[in-house]
């Protein structure tokens, strides 16, 4: 049913669809609206049967949805940031003993310092945690890789992340299209776990593994994040047949056939990059955008084919490795080992820095002069950083770094909700 | 539960046990249907109190929800000893997932047990007094407050043995462990207030918190089945020696369990919905000393000089334990 509704509303209504069994979560902005609405929906029955527990942390958020899955539950729980690293240790330990559970990851910046707006820092802190990676570039996508995500998850027995810009999509009022139940239901049959804690036929779970053992435990690790590569675009063309869209594949070009400049990117910056794109094809220049949706399992020969033709690859980020640059590009330049184009890296929009057309523009442009080095900071404001780098040359006790950037800004105290 | 009679020639031996009691009276070791929940082979050192208080912990829930028991299972001793693939001791489904969060799993499963119509199954969390009280306080705190469907079962050791005998903050005062060594003024581990979690539990108000130690197997068994009879959070505290961070003898297992109880450093005692209802009685107050001294752990207060002070300090102790649960009272 198409609704006006925010995004967030979206991804909580179909979570319901998706008919969860136990949901957890702990608060944190700006993940709260989703998980305060599937709370609302058991407790008005319409999500029956679940059982919604509110914990004291997302430690346990996830160890409830670890123990939950165990048991042989549909368990779902959402985070964000600070959250989702408060809940390292459960991210990896779900991920290794192979719990289909689905989590949003409603992105967001981590602190320090504390930043409440978005970023894909978090998600991407986490990328190597076994967890397959989903990120949706709109509401609508977002509804649909949910429902997707429980398929895929419970196929290949690992968990899945559908990573959601936090305000600009969890918080975003947009039109999108909610499916049906009878829908959902036919796409998504009950969860059949592969490994199930049952009186009736006792097992042991998550025991010790020695040297003897363990790296073949980790490959099939990684046979199975293969596999979801495979199954992916299987899922997706079904998808697409029942509900009538794409959604789900692993990769999504938009006027890259034959562009020379393509630029990469993850999550809803894709949507302002394509009408960056639009304007300057109506320049009459050769450019496009390559959406990456999957980021884990990396879809490495997709990514070759979508850029393989172009003259230069600009991939934006929204985050970044701290003492090397970019994460994305580096698994793009895998994709593109060993030919010319060059791959630059593009920080965009940490902390919730607007991402403007212009500058975007801007920065294409560049690119197509040749003109953008290898890591640029988008928008960065030089004169700052070169002032907090005077400060520390000159005096030992500079004080804290943000505190001297705001000064220097001229800023007054931001105003919290 | 079904037992065989004993043969008049079989009284005198110790297979025998308990089996000249009443059939009602008797341990659920006793009997044929025993589950062996925790079975032999695993690699606990020898005199391992916690291996002890598990095994009659879990045969005890075993018997007294016909088997329908799962267990979340923090990492600790008790973990590594029963389990490395592809061994295991354990005859019920368990879990392992982390050091600090067994009673959230615990929750997890308790959801999974009701969604899916299994309220019949139980589940268990345990771990030891380091997942107890320190890493994995939290989530406990939080199964309590919310009255989950777990029993919580803390096999106390008073230290990180899993690691090498660290202190943990269920370590006594005094005593010597890698992190708190016998030396400096005051040597061993620190005099703090303590942190003793059945008293946690209680200001919970959960249904059921008790103590126990394995020197009265009996009263685990009976305080596993009371607290299977009632739903919501419940929480027993196991005192299980451990020779190897104790510095004891194999054999003095029970008997170190029975001084700390005896002596009052060890209050075994019950309470429900946060008040207590009932204690064990002391029969003979021994001193302090008698469950310090056969300890090496303890060894620097028995020196050439003995830490008098110390001594006294541990002593206070137990006698305030004494008065605050009234121990000696008939
Ligand atoms: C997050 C984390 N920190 C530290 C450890 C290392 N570790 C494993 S078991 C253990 C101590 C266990 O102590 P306790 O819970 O008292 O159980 P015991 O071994 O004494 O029975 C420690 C520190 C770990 N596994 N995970
Ligand atoms: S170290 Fe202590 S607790 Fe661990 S197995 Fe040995 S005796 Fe038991
Ligand atoms: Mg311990």
């Amino acid at each position: 049913m198409l609704k006006q509704v925010e995004g967030s509303r979206a991804v909580a209504e179909t979570i319901a669809l998706c008919r969860p069994e136990v949901v957890c979560a702990y608060p944190i902005t700006p993940q709260t609206h989703i998980v305060e609405a599937v709370g609302e929906m058991v407790r008005e029955g319409t999500l029956a049967p679940c059982e919604f527990i509110n914990v004291e942390s997302e430690f346990s958020a996830l160890s409830v949805a670890i123990g939950a899955s165990a048991g042989g539950a549909r368990a779902y729980t959402a985070t964000a940031s600070q959250g989702l690293l408060f809940m390292a240790e459960a991210v990896f330990n779900a991920a290794g003993m192979g719990l289909p559970i689905v989590m949003t990851v409603a992105n967001r910046a981590i602190g320090a310092p504390i930043n409440i707006w978005n970023d894909q820092s978090d998600s991407m802190a986490l990328r190597d945690s076994g967890w397959l990676q989903l990120y949706a570039t709109s509401n609508q996508e977002a509804v649909d890789l949910h429902i997707i995500a429980f398929r895929l998850a419970e196929a290949v027995s690992l968990p899945v992340m559908v990573c959601m810009d936090g305000f600009v999509l969890t918080h975003a009022y947009e039109r999108v299209d909610i499916p049906e139940q009878a829908e959902v239901d036919a796409y998504l049959p009950g969860f059949e776990p592969r490994q199930l804690l049952d009186p009736a036929e006792p097992v042991t779970m998550g025991a010790m593994v020695g040297p003897e053992a363990f790296t073949e435990v980790r490959y099939l690790a990684h046979v199975r994040q293969m596999q979801a590569l495979e199954l992916l675009p299987t899922l997706a063309r079904e998808f697409e047949a029942r509900f009538g869209r794409d959604s789900g594949c692993l990769i999504q070009r938009y006027r890259s056939e034959d562009a020379d400049t393509i630029v990469v990117a993850l999550g809803s910056v894709v949507g302002t990059l394509q009408e960056v794109i639009d304007t300057l094809r109506d320049a009459g220049h050769a450019v496009g955008v390559l959406a990456i949706r999957a980021f884990r399992p990396f879809p490495l020969a997709e990514v070759h084919d979508a850029l393989v033709d172009s003259k230069r690859v600009i991939v934006l980020e929204r985050a970044f490795a701290v003492g090397q640059g970019g994460i994305v590009a580096d698994s793009v330049r895998k994709a593109l080992q060993g030919l010319p184009a060059p791959i630059h890296t593009v920080v965009a929009g940490l902390g919730g820095r607007p991402i403007t057309q212009a500058s975007l523009r801007g920065m294409i442009e560049r690119g197509m002069r040749d003109e953008l080095p290898s890591v640029t900071f988008l928008d960065l404001q030089t004169d700052v950083v070169e002032r907090a780098l005077e400060r520390e040359r000159t005096s030992r006790r500079s004080g804290p770094v943000a505190e001297g950037v705001l000064k220097d800004l001229g800023v007054k105290a931001m105003q919290y909700v | 539960m079904s037992h065989q009679d004993i043969k008049f020639y079989q009284t005198g031996t110790f297979t025998v046990g308990n089996r000249l009691l009443d059939p009602e009276q008797r341990s659920v070791q006793s009997t044929l249907e025993r589950t062996n929940a925790l079975n032999s082979g695993h690699r606990a050192c020898p005199g391992c109190g916690e291996a002890l208080g598990a095994r009659y912990a879990m045969d005890a829930a075993m018997a007294a929800t016909d088997g329908q028991i799962v267990v979340a299972n923090a990492t600790g001793c008790l973990e590594v000893f029963s389990t490395p693939y592809p061994e295991t001791a354990w005859q019920v489904p368990w879990v392992h997932s982390l050091f600090g969060n067994a009673a959230a799993v615990g929750a997890g499963l308790a959801a999974a047990m009701r969604v899916k119509g299994k309220s019949d199954v139980r589940v268990i969390a345990q771990g030891g007094d380091g997942s107890t009280a320190d890493i994995g306080f939290g989530p406990l705190s939080g199964m309590f407050e919310r009255n989950d469907d777990v029993l919580f079962i803390c096999y106390d050791n008073q230290g990180y043995m899993n690691t090498g005998v660290q202190r943990s903050s269920a370590t006594p005062p005094a005593a010597r462990t890698a992190t708190t060594p016998a030396v400096g003024p005051h040597p061993g581990h620190q005099r703090g207030m303590g942190k003793f979690v059945p008293e946690i539990a209680m200001a919970h108000h959960i249904p059921y918190v008790a103590t126990a130690t394995v020197a009265d197997l009996r009263d685990i068994e009976a305080k596993v089945t009371a607290a299977m009879s009632l739903r919501g959070a419940r929480y027993i505290h196991i005192l299980v020696p451990c020779p190897l961070g104790w510095g004891s003898a194999s054999h003095d297992t029970v008997r170190l369990a029975r001084m700390a109880r005896e002596s009052g450093l060890f209050p075994v005692f019950e309470a429900r919905d946060g008040e207590v209802t009932d204690s064990l009685k002391i029969r003979h107050q021994v001193p302090v000393e008698a469950f310090l001294k056969p300890q090496k752990r303890f060894a620097h207060l028995f020196g050439k000089q003995r830490d008098e002070e110390a001594i006294a300090y541990l002593q206070a102790r137990a006698d305030r334990n004494i008065r605050k649960y009234h121990l000696l009272e008939a």
